[in-house]
């Protein structure tokens, strides 16, 4: 395939972590046989459901909050170019720098060598996807340079030598006996009496980490949002490491997807409703933190943001499938997802799991290289009842089906189905609600008394174009 | 050709097709009753923070008695509020700041309906490390600077100073999701709610 200058282009193969090194239905397979996984995972995905739906519900114009996060979201694609180059003016009057990365190996490239030019073979890091989808802490290491993940969850992972399995709760798939003995194998220093009480666990990383926030003089984050009007950039966190991180550094490196520029100041008064509330089930996170550009005497004296395209630029030439760019990252899909519920995120073989990442992957990477993905769902719909900025994921699953190249895709497919197949409560229930929703006519009006009460503070589900029965019959 | 014509001739090839910029609505509330300082507390409650309501002359020793040690302060703190064993931030290395009982600062907005407190750097706030590594946080609030909303308390914040936004302490739910505060930041939040 050539490549011309200026036409989209997917991620490139060789870096990061977008593809897996299985399908997905035999990882779906190997997951499902593990008890204690499964296990874990349910009781976390429905205790954020039950939280998430309660604060919710405190809010009488949840809908209309969502409507204005979609209409932002697609506004922002439409004028993407002009955002873009108003961010990086209003981010370097104000003393940052901003470069500009096509893929995983340039943005590896600026980021090791701005730590490079700071001297430090260290650097603290705050949660973010956009790192993890380059796989930055492989080329830092390649460079002699050593990440520290600083949020619990992703520190477990690392120390475990593992890999995240939620958008927001990495370790999801750990409990606290594993923790422990993750912490009790790999952790500098830790105390060999070590308990496993969740508030032992977490001291024994505070203690850990304290010395190192202090000492480490570069800092890499993501960002939940860059504002093109003001150039201020919004982290969002529950810790504290992300205030560390961002605060206590000489540098700080921030690596943001280009699809995260929102346009002005006020649009954050949406997005801040909608995401705590859809994400964590909190009314607001703990702590957000907001910088624009240096600020002297107060913070990081060297601010650099590195603009990240990395396919994003082939899933915007997709007029169904760039809705995906609209994701906030709230991971509400991978908590309703029955598919996400079962065999957890590993089975996606990409950063980016559950629903989202059966829609996402596939885009970023070319449906070549994703081509079970977009099969890892039973087109229920429940995830896009969830979504806070109202992303069609069963649309776009059905429209990827389409474009997957077919033979070994057909396979792939086939052993899918036999996975879903095996569970016909789980897929009747489907069935049920794309029924319902024919019913009730236009999407998002909500249902007759009695069934009105549950409809009022969600979207019914769009009925697919075609149920997976269907499609099966149709094989 | 340098990688930003390269991503944003890509873009503007990906987005040929694309439709116009539609209008955004905003039916969502935009106007809110007064400020419920009661739901406030309640919400902070709910976050785990200590809220106490205080007359502005016994700030200085309800500080004293939380902290039970040396307090770190802005320099902008207005005098009265100063308790007798203080640290004055003057560019303090970040040592001395985690080795304080506690840190004592203003507030620039609250927002009552999720229970945030957010901080902007100004002189009765200070740098934002001081409000980062001492275990304790405890913050003066007027009445008058609470608002109902998150939409209110952006119309009042100026995106051009350093936001910490705030909601009850530090907190992990990365262990079998159960909450566990204080992983990194302050472990403890108290609020000293003014009177008038
Ligand atoms: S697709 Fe929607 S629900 Fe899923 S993570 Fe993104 S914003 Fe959240």
């Amino acid at each position: 395939m050539t490549t011309f200058l200026g036409m989209p282009a997917t991620a490139p193969r060789g870096v990061g972590h977008l593809r897996g090194d299985t399908t997905f239905p035999r990882a779906a397979r190997q997951a499902l046989g593990n008890e204690q996984l499964r296990r874990n995972l349910r009781h976390a995905t429905s205790t954020i459901r039950g939280k998430s739906s309660r604060v919710i519900a405190e809010l009488p114009d949840w809908q209309e909050l969502r409507t204005a996060g979609s209409a932002i979201k697609a506004d922002v694609m439409s004028r993407l170019p002009e955002l873009l180059e108003q961010l990086e003016a209003r981010v370097t009057e104000r003393g940052g720098v901003v470069h500009w990365a096509a893929d995983a190996n340039e943005a590896n490239q600026i980021v090791t060598g701005l730590v490079r030019a700071t001297g430090s073979d260290r650097v603290i890091k705050v949660k973010s996807m956009a790192t993890q989808e380059i796989g930055l802490n492989e080329a830092l290491e390649a460079a002699g340079i050593q990440p520290v993940e600083t949020d619990l969850a992703e520190l477990i992972v690392q120390l475990g030598n593992d890999r995240p399995s939620h958008i927001l709760v990495p370790a999801i798939h750990r409990n606290r006996t594993e923790i422990r003995d993750i912490f009790l194998a790999a952790m500098p220093g830790v105390d060999p009496s070590l308990t496993d009480d969740p508030p032992v666990l977490a001291a024994a990383a505070r203690k850990y980490l304290r010395e190192t926030f202090l000492s480490t003089r570069v800092a890499v984050s993501g960002a939940n949002f860059g504002i093109a009007e003001t150039g201020t950039l919004a982290v969002v966190e529950s810790e504290g490491n992300g205030r560390m991180c961002l605060t206590l550094p000489d540098t700080l490196i921030t690596v943001m997807g280009i699809e995260k520029v929102v346009p002005t100041w006020r649009d954050l008064e949406v997005f801040l409703q909608l995401l705590p509330r859809a994400s964590t089930g909190e009314r607001m996170n703990p702590y957000t933190t907001m910088w624009t550009g240096v600020t002297p005497g107060d913070g990081p004296r060297e601010f650099h943001l590195v603009l990240l395209d990395n396919g994003r630029s082939a899933v915007l030439a997709d007029e169904v499938g760039r809705q995906a760019l609209h994701c906030i990252r709230c991971s509400a899909c991978l908590n309703v997802c029955p598919v996400y519920e079962r065999t957890g995120g590993h089975a996606y073989g990409s950063v980016y799991p559950g629903p989202i990442g059966a829609v996402l992957s596939p885009q970023l990477t070319g449906v070549e290289d994703n081509a079970s993905l977009p099969y890892a769902s039973s087109l229920c719909g429940a995830c896009f009842d969830a979504c806070p900025v109202k992303i069609d994921i069963p649309s776009i699953l059905v429209h990827l089906r389409n474009r997957v190249p077919h033979p070994p895709a057909e396979r792939a497919a086939m052993r899918a189905a036999a996975y879903t197949m095996d569970r016909p409560r789980l897929y009747a229930h489907a069935q049920r609600a794309a029924k319902l929703a024919r019913i009730a006519g236009r999407r998002g009006r909500g249902l007759p008394p009695p069934l009105s009460s549950w409809t009022v503070s969600r979207d019914l589900p769009a009925p697919p174009d075609q149920t997976f029965r269907d499609w099966w019959a149709s094989r | 050709m340098s990688s930003k014509d390269v991503i944003l001739g890509r873009v503007r090839a990906a987005l040929r097709d694309a439709p116009a910029p539609g209008e955004v609505p905003r039916e969502y509330r935009r106007t809110f009753p007064g400020a419920d300082l009661d739901l406030l507390v309640d919400r902070l409650v709910d976050y785990r923070a200590s809220v106490r309501r205080v007359a502005e002359d016994t700030v200085a020793p309800t500080a004293a008695e939380i902290a039970g040690g040396t307090i770190v302060v802005p320099q902008g703190l207005p005098p009265a509020w100063r308790p007798a064993d203080v640290l004055v931030d003057d560019g303090l290395a970040p040592d001395r700041i985690a080795a304080a009982a506690a840190v004592l600062t203003a507030a620039a907005v609250a927002v009552a309906e999720t229970g945030t407190i957010v901080l902007d750097a100004s002189p009765d706030q200070g740098r934002r490390i001081i409000t980062l590594l001492p275990d304790v946080h405890i913050v003066v609030l007027r009445p008058g600077q609470v608002v109902a909303s998150v939409p209110e308390a952006l119309a009042r914040l100026d995106p051009a100073r350093p936001l910490t936004w705030i909601s009850g302490p530090s907190a992990t739910s990365d262990i079998e999701l159960n909450r566990v505060e204080g992983v990194h930041g302050p472990r403890h939040l108290h609020v000293l709610l003014l009177d008038g």
